[in-house]
């Protein structure tokens, strides 16, 4: 059985290909890196994945969504009621910007239930013992007064855990995260990056990462979809991509990210 | 041995009252050593960048270029700091005015600075073209506004731009995160080549050590205002002795 | 660099088409504006009757002698019409004119001032704003005259407030990218950064709103003659025709329509001006086709 499935997947705009002929599937528990470059189309895929796209893009192919409890949804032609019950339940996303994602002038703790009240029915105080257990599964130091908090007064680090706590409130069976470590500084990346990977596991989630970063890409999925110019041009395992690329673009790519990752080779005479 | 171009010596900044963004930050600028500002954003990185580009003063302590105290009543000295320390942004997108041809762009230092006073007009076109030819820019790009080039090309305006007076230090705040993994690595080359051929020593704030160490000799390493860690690159990163800056190392993901 | 620029050379734009850009835009809004201007000039030269003349029958219809009909008084609709034409321009332009210049002015001072100055002077343009143009008009007229300068320059002022408070966003906006920065740091002098970046970069903007602003000045003149203090008889508005004839709009439509169609054709004209000056001035918005 296949969770995702995307499947020569075209979007398009003023008669301009953004995307063409982009096809990938994951498995239930799966994880695929979405790899390219700015203007390879990589978020707008995952936009059409979660049924998102902007106004004035016309999408085609098909993007087929069948989770376990949800049914089978085919995303590009579903209307907007059906896809509101497919967000949340089967496919949550996480952003680049966490700040973006949050609304400034609600309480952390109140964004949270939001979703936990909605879909699985929870009030009073089984409600705010949800919120706090999410919250603690992302691994905040002090859920209580996070959830007290509004977004501006914690850490751009502390926003994406939330923003991560929100999107798995209703345990989707597929997370997207698109760039969702891109904005964050160096060792607070390596630790969500630890985060999304053990929560991923324990819940047997599956993962669609978007990342421009090889190494980012490398440290949390199997397997690589390399996209460039709105073309998949390569795709297989992490380390077949990295260590031996067979497309001249992914050559190149690689080549260039080695070439930093070398620099830091101190011990390695 | 040569003294440093530039130097901070016990520089303090605070805002007001609050408590102080950089607190007894001391860094030289060897000429020829690229050095790296590295930590975390709110470790007051940029704030350093901007006092050593004497675009604000500090609190406490002072900038030093040429061994000589800043002031910004002494003109002279002044216009000598402007001429020798250029500076280049992490926004290829802001830091160009959309509304200057790059010929305009290139030698804006060079008229601000009066080094074209009574220079004719031919020999001014000569020295855009030199800087564009040095960052790799076909000499057609001087007609042509910045909206017509990617950010890799605008980042290389922006360094045309920075070398068009002959600097002896390249501030560089972030140059190359906002760029693609390729273009980065030709951005970086092109910074290396720069100190082999002009001697541009450049200080470089940024987050990636992996740009880092392949550009600067040198890395200080600044935590919540303070400078923890200092000294060659392959030192401080290869073995580092203060706790932030291993996690920092460890921090960074790697190729498999 | 020998290299070549793989990727970097892909995302450009093609080079830009060096001509004279053309703009649709641009164009009609020159010819209905220049309709205007054209029957104001005229009306300087030669009038159908003598604005004063009321030998006419009242509220005749469109015909011969009087083409466009008369009003309630016997005036003639066309003449009235012309010197209106000549009014509504001398208006806007004036009121534009003086509403630029200090709000530009009260703009860049409150762009570049910061913290308590900065609050300030946002107060006062606030305040000012806040301030009925009516009133500004009563105590202009009352130092002055009841004229056409009166009308003008209280209208200009209003106008300056609002121009000032849009100009400090765009200013403010401006100063925060990096490329003034770039400048500073090579000893730019700030009245330099403003002539060769600020002012270039807010003009876009500034100009359009400029244009509407036109349009609104043609209509506060007309209001403000409405209550006797701006243009005086015998010198005819359209605000003011377009108000007399209000009464009798079933009997005599021409005259509501004609006025009516003038100040459209005018602040159509001048706003399409506007926005194609703005689209062949941007490099960013030109095209290249």
């Amino acid at each position: 059985m296949t969770l995702l499935d995307v499947a020569g997947l075209t979007i398009r705009t003023g008669g301009r290909d953004l995307v063409s002929g982009v096809s990938f599937s994951v498995e239930p528990g799966g994880r695929l890196g979405l790899i390219g470059e700015s203007g390879s189309g990589k978020s707008l895929t995952a936009l059409a994945v979660l049924g998102l796209l902007p106004p004035g893009m016309t999408a085609s192919g098909a993007v087929v969504l069948d989770a376990p409890g949800a049914g089978r949804t085919d995303v590009l032609g579903a209307g907007e009621r059906r896809l509101n019950r497919v967000r949340g339940r089967a496919v949550s996303a996480v952003f680049q910007e966490p700040l973006t994602a949050l609304d400034p002038l609600m309480r952390v703790g109140r964004q949270v239930a939001e979703p936990l009240r909605r879909r699985r029915g929870l009030r009073g105080r089984a409600l705010r013992a949800a919120v706090l257990a999410a919250l603690e599964e992302v691994r905040l130091a002090d859920p209580e007064r996070v959830a007290r908090a509004y977004p501006h007064e914690i850490s751009g680090g502390q926003r994406q855990r939330v923003a991560i706590a929100m999107a798995l409130a209703c345990d989707p069976a597929l997370l997207v995260a698109d760039e969702p470590t891109t904005a964050l500084d160096v060792t607070v990346q390596a630790d969500v990056l630890a985060l999304l990977d053990g929560l991923v596991a324990g819940r047997g989630m599956a993962l669609l990462f978007i990342s421009h970063d090889l190494a980012v890409v490398a440290r949390v999925t199997e397997r690589v979809v390399v996209l460039r110019d709105g073309r998949a041009v390569e795709s297989g395992s992490v380390g077949e991509v990295v260590r031996a690329p067979r497309h001249p673009y992914t050559q190149d790519l690689v080549a260039s990210a080695r070439h930093l990752d070398r620099a830091l080779d101190w011990r390695t005479p | 041995m040569t003294g440093p171009v530039l130097e901070a010596r016990e520089v303090r900044f605070a805002y007001g009252r609050s408590a102080p963004v950089l607190d007894d930050v001391s860094v030289a600028v060897t000429p020829g050593r690229n050095l790296a500002l590295v930590g975390e954003s709110g470790a007051g990185k940029t704030t350093l960048l901007r006092l050593l580009l004497g675009l604000a003063r500090p609190t406490g302590g002072a900038i030093r270029y040429d061994g000589r105290d800043l002031a910004p009543r002494d003109r002279a000295l002044m216009r000598e700091f402007r001429r020798g320390v250029q500076t280049v942004f992490q926004d290829p997108y802001s830091s160009l005015d959309p509304r200057q041809r790059v010929s305009g762009i290139v030698s804006e230092p060079l008229r601000s600075l009066g080094l074209l006073d009574g220079v004719p007009r031919d020999v001014a076109r000569a020295r855009v073209a030199e800087a564009l030819r040095a960052v790799g820019l076909p000499e057609d790009a001087a007609g042509r506004y910045p909206h017509e080039f990617s950010g890799g090309q605008r980042q290389r305006i922006a360094i045309a731009r920075a070398i068009a007076c002959g600097p002896r230090v390249l501030l560089a705040d972030e140059p190359v995160s906002a760029l693609d993994v390729s273009t980065r690595v030709r951005i970086v080359d092109l910074l290396a080549e720069l100190r082999e051929t002009r001697g541009l020593t450049v200080v470089m704030v940024s987050h990636d050590l992996a740009v880092v160490a392949a550009l600067c000799q040198e890395v200080a390493v600044l935590e919540r205002g303070r400078i923890v860690e200092s000294g060659e690159t392959a030192q401080v990163l290869g073995s580092p002795r203060h706790p932030y800056t291993r996690r920092l190392v460890d921090s960074v993901p790697r190729l498999p | 660099m020998t290299a070549p620029l793989i990727g970097e050379a892909e995302a450009a734009a093609p080079p830009a088409r060096r001509r004279v850009p053309r703009s649709v835009t641009l164009l009609t809004g020159c010819v209905l504006a220049g309709l205007v201007v054209a029957v104001a000039v005229v009306s300087l030269f030669w009038l159908p009757y003598a604005p004063d003349d009321t030998s006419g029958d009242r509220l005749m219809p469109p015909g011969l002698p009087h083409l466009l009909g008369t009003d309630k008084l016997g005036r003639d609709l066309l003449t009235q019409l012309m010197i209106g034409a000549r009014v509504a321009l001398e208006a806007g332009a004036g009121s534009v004119l003086i509403g630029g210049v200090a709000g530009l002015a009260g703009g860049l001072v409150a762009g570049f001032a910061t913290r308590w100055m900065d609050d300030a002077l946002s107060a006062f343009l606030d305040i000012l704003i806040a301030f009925p143009t009516v009133l500004l008009a009563m105590l202009v007229t009352a130092a002055r005259d009841a004229s056409l300068g009166s009308a003008i320059i209280a209208i200009g002022l209003a106008m300056s407030a609002i121009v000032a408070r849009l100009a400090r966003v765009l200013v403010k906006r401006v100063l925060a990218q990096d490329y003034i920065t770039a400048s500073r740091t090579s000893g730019t002098s700030w009245p330099r950064i403003v002539v060769t970046h600020v002012l270039p970069n807010i003009w876009p903007t500034l100009s359009v709103n400029l244009a509407l602003q036109f349009g609104l000045a043609v209509l506060a003149e007309a209001s403000l003659s409405y209550l006797g203090l701006g243009t005086p008889p015998p010198n005819a508005s359209w605000g003011r025709m377009l108000q007399e004839a209000q009464a009798s709009v079933f009997i005599a439509p021409a005259g509501v329509i004609a006025p009516g169609v003038l100040l459209v054709v005018l602040v159509v004209g001048v706003n399409l001006i506007a926005d194609g000056v703005r689209d062949v001035a941007d490099p960013t918005r030109r095209r290249t086709r």
